[in-house]
């Protein structure tokens, strides 16, 4: 059963990918092909282009992508829980308490630091 | 089906094959075809939003707008920028819309009638539906354009951050129904959840619309900053391609959003005739209607709240809706211990109690929250007046409101 089930999921994958490059090649061959090199040019308002785009970025969006793969790691740990939460006794919630709790020091301790204000 | 199938001399295997595919391709195919119907019904209603009539030459009423659009975009011709990187620039709009119809692998449309219950569906839904920010940076990236790269670095921040309140919100209503699997979350709602756990939706909501990209979250296209964001250098069908990926992202929020707490085919008592009369549709049709509301007021938000700047979007992500959605599940989580026998309800009125005490405990909950909040803001505003003199009016004060008022 557990078989069909991915089965399933990899019909709805290969469907995933053929619904929207359908379209995509169906436009690329109905359209029109002058390319030239104004056209092609990157759009930046109609000023040309100065410097290397692939520039150097904002430390802080670093700082973020951390903060938020704690919690994702969190949340993983979470959902076990939550699904058995019915059967388990007082005791899980207090545990998961003191869990989240840690979590909740970790992003008070990012908070007071500062490193969740945007400069 | 599958019966029949065997019956004109198919092998067992094949025969569920077959009936598989079928399956599949009537619901990515529905997906479709609800996608012109549904960009035109948005647009009508921005249109009436923003006080003028939207989309009413082509057709009756405009209904067929979206097909002209269609053919017009379909006979566009396909630019890539030049320095582009073309595999990832290719790439990307088909995994916009891979991300979204994935989804809907499991949705369950009424009992029985879901193309496939997974053990772990909320986790399935969290994993695919985080491939279209994988879809937006790949766009962001690969343009060789500045506007587009900046677009997707604050993507990066923006659906990233947010997806943690999301999820957090998703677990109320696993923990509540004790299972990951779509199809027990709803028949477990004999009440549906968003009367027992309103907080949870206004989190779920808010979050979801962060993740979509829209009003008031649109910062990753934002116009009047950065142009049109990742999407800049496309043009023609692969344009298209993330316009599409976006209205069906919005909408299977819709969908999502009546499965998880709206009590998806569940329709005040209908779902009984289901069984009785044989008619899966009537779990169809209500799923829809559902998630048409809450589409509806997905788009109202968006049409009604000015944008947000970066850090206070990422201020109401980290220091307002992260804090509230733990507290949330902690609260929740103490309140269902309280109650007795809650693995065991299974009719309206062992429902009814238990939700009784969630609601009590949310109203609590947004008390709290509002007294927090309103004593924050009385002490942002002392301080900003402490540095520029008395505000006046409070909307007014606003632009001068740097980070941190939390709200």
């Amino acid at each position: 059963m557990t078989v069909h089930e991915w089965l399933f999921i990899g019909l709805f994958f290969a469907l995933g990918w053929m619904l929207p490059t359908i379209p995509i090649v169906a436009g690329k061959l109905l359209g029109p092909k002058r390319p030239n090199k104004i056209k092609q040019q990157t759009y930046e308002c109609g000023i040309e282009t100065v410097g290397n785009t692939w520039v150097q970025f904002r430390a802080q969006y670093y700082v973020f992508a951390l903060v938020f793969v704690v919690f994702d790691v969190e949340l993983i740990f979470l959902f076990p829980w939550a699904m058995a939460y019915n059967k388990l006794g007082l005791f899980a919630l207090f545990e998961m308490t003191v869990f989240i709790l840690l979590l909740v020091v970790a992003l008070v301790y990012t908070w007071r630091k500062g490193a969740l204000e945007w400069e | 089906m599958i019966d029949f199938l065997k019956d004109i001399g198919f092998s067992h295997d094949l025969a569920v094959l077959v009936a598989k595919s079928l399956g599949v391709f009537v619901v990515g195919g529905f997906g479709l075809l609800w996608t012109l119907l549904g960009i035109w019904l948005e647009r009508k209603l921005a249109g009436r939003f923003q006080d003028r009539l939207g989309p009413n030459r082509v057709g009756p009423v405009g209904l067929v707008q979206s097909i002209a659009d269609t053919v017009k975009i379909i006979i566009k011709e396909d630019i890539v920028p030049e320095g582009a990187d073309r595999w990832v620039f290719n790439i990307a709009p088909v995994l916009s819309v891979m991300a979204v119809i994935l989804i809907w692998a499991v949705i369950p449309f009424g009992p029985g009638l879901v193309g496939v219950d997974l053990s772990v569906g909320v986790g399935y839904i969290v994993a695919v539906g985080s491939l279209g920010a994988i879809a937006v940076v790949m766009a962001g990236w690969s343009s060789n354009n500045k506007f587009a790269l900046l677009g997707a670095f604050r993507s990066v921040a923006q659906l990233i951050s947010y997806e943690v309140p999301m999820v957090l919100a998703l677990l109320v209503p696993v923990l509540l129904a004790g299972s990951m699997r779509l199809q027990v979350i709803i028949e477990q709602q004999y009440i549906m959840y968003l009367l027992a756990i309103p907080m949870t939706v206004f989190i779920f909501l808010t979050s979801s619309q962060a993740e979509l990209g829209r009003g008031p979250f649109d910062l990753l296209e934002a116009e009047s900053e950065i142009v049109a964001g990742f999407h800049i250098e496309y043009s023609g069908m692969k344009f298209g391609m993330f316009y599409v990926g976006e209205f069906l992202h919005a909408f299977t929020v819709g969908v999502l959003t009546s499965v998880f707490f709206l009590g998806g085919w569940r329709f005040f008592g209908l779902e009984d005739l289901i069984v009785i009369l044989g008619l899966p549709v009537i779990g169809f049709l209500a799923l829809i209607f559902k998630s048409l509301l809450a589409y509806i007021f997905l788009i109202w938000v968006r049409m009604t709240l000015p944008r947000l700047r970066i850090d206070q979007l990422l201020n109401l992500n980290w220091k307002f809706l992260v804090p509230l959605s733990l507290i949330n599940l902690l609260v929740v989580a103490f309140v269902w211990k309280l109650i007795p026998d809650t693995d065991e309800i299974d009719s309206f009125g062992d429902a009814f109690w238990p939700s009784v005490a969630l609601l009590v405990a949310n109203i609590a909950m947004f008390v709290g929250m509002s007294v927090v909040l309103r004593e924050r803001g009385r002490r942002e505003r002392a301080r900003i007046e402490a540095l520029r003199g008395p505000v006046d009016d409070p909307g007014m004060g606003t632009n001068a409101v740097p980070a941190g008022t939390g709200d």
